[in-house]
């Protein structure tokens, strides 16, 4: 048998090396099975993409600023918000959480050695540059203008690079399930002795409902962009009117996906806080089961909420009131974590770190974001915010304003874990508060200027909307040097920042259980848990090690 | 006979438990495969509620036969290939390596008997969407049930392809000696694989071929 560089350390006595240490060469990241490499892979991945939308988004904004034409004419701003929506959709925020620190703690949090399927893993991150590539090869070529949703009958007759757009994301789609797939198996089969179900951390819970989405709903985004490939290519009509198709068939199947896409990006983001809640109040989490089983409530009454994006295209009263009430049901399981939250908050010793800064956020935007969903659940109302700005406002609430913040606070959280470095606590809160201010400037403008009737997607608009599109705008801006500002203090804690020691927080969540950064193994020895997660009354670690 | 070298990951405790999760992996992937064929029977159901006489009329001429051999072929393979698994179980690997060999080669036949039927309708000009020409079916609607047709026996002849193209690897492993009494996992994945691009022939066969 071959020795790894940690085995043969091993065998020679002396600590083993972390996974940052076990190989430098470029192969040895390209070719890692290693579940922690691929998250770091990951990691960087998304947050270079996360860059890329962000700098369409600014250029979107910018144009904003004139009621006119102004900037870009309106066939590259088409082609702006629909390459905005695409590359923050499914190359940031569906991988983001779950792919980098799903990742990167899962197994660490079970106490498992690896994720069950470490090749499929890596063939997860392979795939998800493939879809990548094309997506950005066709972007190069002059991108699409058919928004990110790719409505039919316009997506199968709009003369821009729509079919390669389609296969990027129906390859990106495949690496979803694949992590889904992995995380799913690896819970059932790896957790270590003593982790019992209902001592799972809560991020693993989140991850798991997560999976099960990805899982049962991705499959049905893949036909459907197949379809309108073949529509494109062979004008086969299924969605085409003029030869007896439906296009609102296409509504119906591409939302059977992205409405639960939506809880793909936003159950891994509660889990974070979940974690992050205990670990900065340290305390228990108050109501375990509660915020467990919301998280699988959410998964299962997300896939039978889709039709409320159809309101106003032709489905019947009453088909639209059951999904508005079934809708509402995502706001009751949302409601519970948010209350077990602040009950987790209620009398802990909260320090107030920028991870913290970040939760304080996230339950902000998410109350904002929730209640504002709930009004848009009711028919009445939708058809009135029907396609304007305030639907653009509320996703923004809990795409940027939970998703994003959670992810920053986990950034923040396991930065020390990944990398075993620290950053600059100073600048981290000077951070979290422009970007916590920006995006209020940002959002809440278009929450009125939605409620006055401003339509989405338009590129002009009357001179009197100018005033609260220049702060929009100003808003993003804040929200860009925000950004700027999280990556420089990084990137100079990656090289240059002190050496973190082993558990900074002093949080008892499970993956703090072994060093930082980990060494390629994970444990030496299998640990054997003992404790709830964040179980703050005791002094003793959540796992020991048995001696047989 | 012991179990061959590099099938136990290091991450598992125990090769009843990688066995396990093996399992459990393929049974999700089934998972998805069934939801990816569900959009194409949605579309079916709605189109075959919107156009019932184009439907029933387009179903009529096909090529009744062919669809019933195929259906023979694919079950019988089907067989072969859970004897593949019975025999590598009970350590008769010539015996399993033959069941696969019959298992590919039905699995040829499938496809060049849906080759046949695919030249047919090529001649008839019955042809999805657009490219539809059949002066038989004549009726609005027809051109949606080839669209259908073709998407649907297409999607599942791709399933097919990538069906044998596993088994032909599992056969060259079986053929190394790598499946045993002790460890046959990877052949019984790959049969539970076999067994899902027939089942989904099952259902395709009556929407086609007889309703």
């Amino acid at each position: 048998m071959r020795l790894s560089e940690a085995d043969s350390h091993a065998l020679a006595g002396a600590p083993a090396p972390t996974y940052l240490e076990d190989g430098t060469t470029v192969m040895s990241w390209l070719n890692t099975r290693d579940h922690k490499r691929v998250a770091v892979l990951f990691l960087f991945s998304v947050i270079f993409f996360f860059f890329i939308g962000g700098v369409f988004a600014l250029l979107l904004r910018f144009k904003l600023l004139q009621p006119g034409p102004f900037f870009v004419d309106a066939i590259s701003y088409n082609r702006l918000f629909t390459l905005h929506g695409v590359v923050m959709i499914f190359l940031f925020l569906i991988p983001a959480i779950p792919s980098a620190f799903g990742n990167f703690v899962l197994p660490l949090m079970i106490g498992a050695r690896d994720v069950a399927f470490p090749r499929i893993n890596l063939l997860s991150w392979y795939l998800y540059w493939i879809g990548a590539v094309i997506a950005i090869w066709a972007m190069v070529h002059g991108g699409a203008d058919t928004g990110w949703t790719f409505y039919t009958p316009y997506s199968s007759t709009s003369p821009t690079q729509v079919a390669p757009i389609l296969l990027g994301a129906f390859i990106l789609g495949f690496s979803s399930i694949l992590t889904g797939l992995n995380f799913i198996v690896t819970v059932h089969t790896l957790r270590a002795p003593g982790l019992s179900w209902m001592r799972m951390p809560l991020f693993v819970w989140g991850l798991y409902a997560t999976s099960i989405i990805q899982i049962l709903a991705t499959p049905v985004l893949g036909i459907t962009l197949l379809v309108v490939t073949v529509e494109r290519i062979g004008g086969f009509g299924l969605f085409d009117p003029a030869r007896g198709g439906d296009p609102v068939l296409f509504q119906h199947m591409f939302w059977f996906y992205s409405h639960p896409a939506v809880y793909i990006m936003v159950l891994p983001a509660m889990g974070v806080i979940s974690e992050c809640v205990c670990a900065f109040s340290r305390k228990n989490p108050f109501g375990y089961r509660a915020i467990a089983f919301s998280s699988i409530g959410i998964a299962f009454v997300g896939f039978f909420t889709w039709g409320h994006h159809l309101f106003v295209a032709g489905q019947s009263t009453f088909i639209g009131g059951a999904f508005g009430i079934l809708s509402m049901f995502v706001g009751i399981f949302t409601a519970i974590k948010v209350f077990n939250w602040v009950g987790t908050l209620y009398r802990g010793a909260i320090s107030f770190k920028t991870p913290f800064a970040y939760i304080c956020g996230f339950l902000y935007f998410l109350v904002f974001g929730g209640m504002t969903g709930i009004a848009l659940a009711t028919t009445s109302l939708d058809i009135h915010w029907h396609d304007t700005y305030f639907i653009v406002a509320h996703f923004h609430f809990i795409m940027v304003g939970a998703s994003v913040m959670a992810f920053l606070a986990g950034l923040h959280y396991w930065f020390p874990k990944m990398f075993g470095r620290t950053y600059s606590e100073g600048w981290g809160l000077v951070a979290a508060s422009l970007i916590i201010l920006g995006f209020n400037a940002t959002f809440v403008p278009q929450f009125l200027l939605g409620n006055f009737g401003m339509p989405r997607r338009y590129y002009q608009y009357p001179e009197h909307f100018q005033a609260l599109n220049v702060a929009s705008t100003a808003g993003a801006t804040l929200l860009g040097f925000g950004f700027i500002i999280i990556l420089i203090y990084l990137a100079i804690a990656l090289r240059y920042g002190e050496r973190s020691v082993p558990n900074p927080w002093g949080s008892k969540g499970f993956e703090w259980m072994t060093a930082s950064p980990p060494p390629t193994h994970n444990f030496d020895e299998i640990p054997t848990i003992t404790q709830m997660p964040h179980d703050y009354r005791t002094h003793e670690p959540p796992g020991v090690i048995r001696v047989a | 006979m012991g179990i061959p070298e590099g099938i136990i990951g290091h991450h598992f405790s125990s090769l009843a438990r990688q066995n396990e999760a093996m399992r459990l992996g393929m049974w999700l992937f089934l998972a998805t495969e069934i939801l990816l064929f569900a959009g194409l029977f949605t579309g079916y159901a709605v189109y075959r509620f919107e156009f019932p006489l184009a439907f029933a009329d387009g179903s009529r001429h096909l090529n009744l036969a062919a669809g019933t051999v195929n259906t023979v072929v694919l079950i019988t393979s089907s067989f072969t290939v859970a004897l593949a698994i019975h025999f590598a179980r009970t350590d008769r690997p010539r015996a399993a390596a033959v069941c696969l060999v019959l298992t590919i080669l039905m699995a040829l036949a499938f496809l060049g008997i849906k080759a046949i039927e695919y030249t047919e309708h090529f001649h008839e000009r019955a042809l999805p969407g657009k490219f539809y020409a059949f002066k038989e079916v004549p009726i609005p609607g027809a051109a949606m049930f080839y669209s259908l047709y073709f998407l649907m026996t297409g999607l599942h002849g791709l399933h097919v392809v990538i069906g044998m193209s596993v088994l032909t690897w599992i056969l060259w492993r079986t053929l190394q000696g790598r499946y045993s009494s002790r460890y046959y996992t990877g052949l019984e994945l790959g049969g539970l694989y076999w067994h899902l691009v027939d089942l989904i022939w099952i259902f395709l066969y009556p929407l086609l071929y007889l309703i």
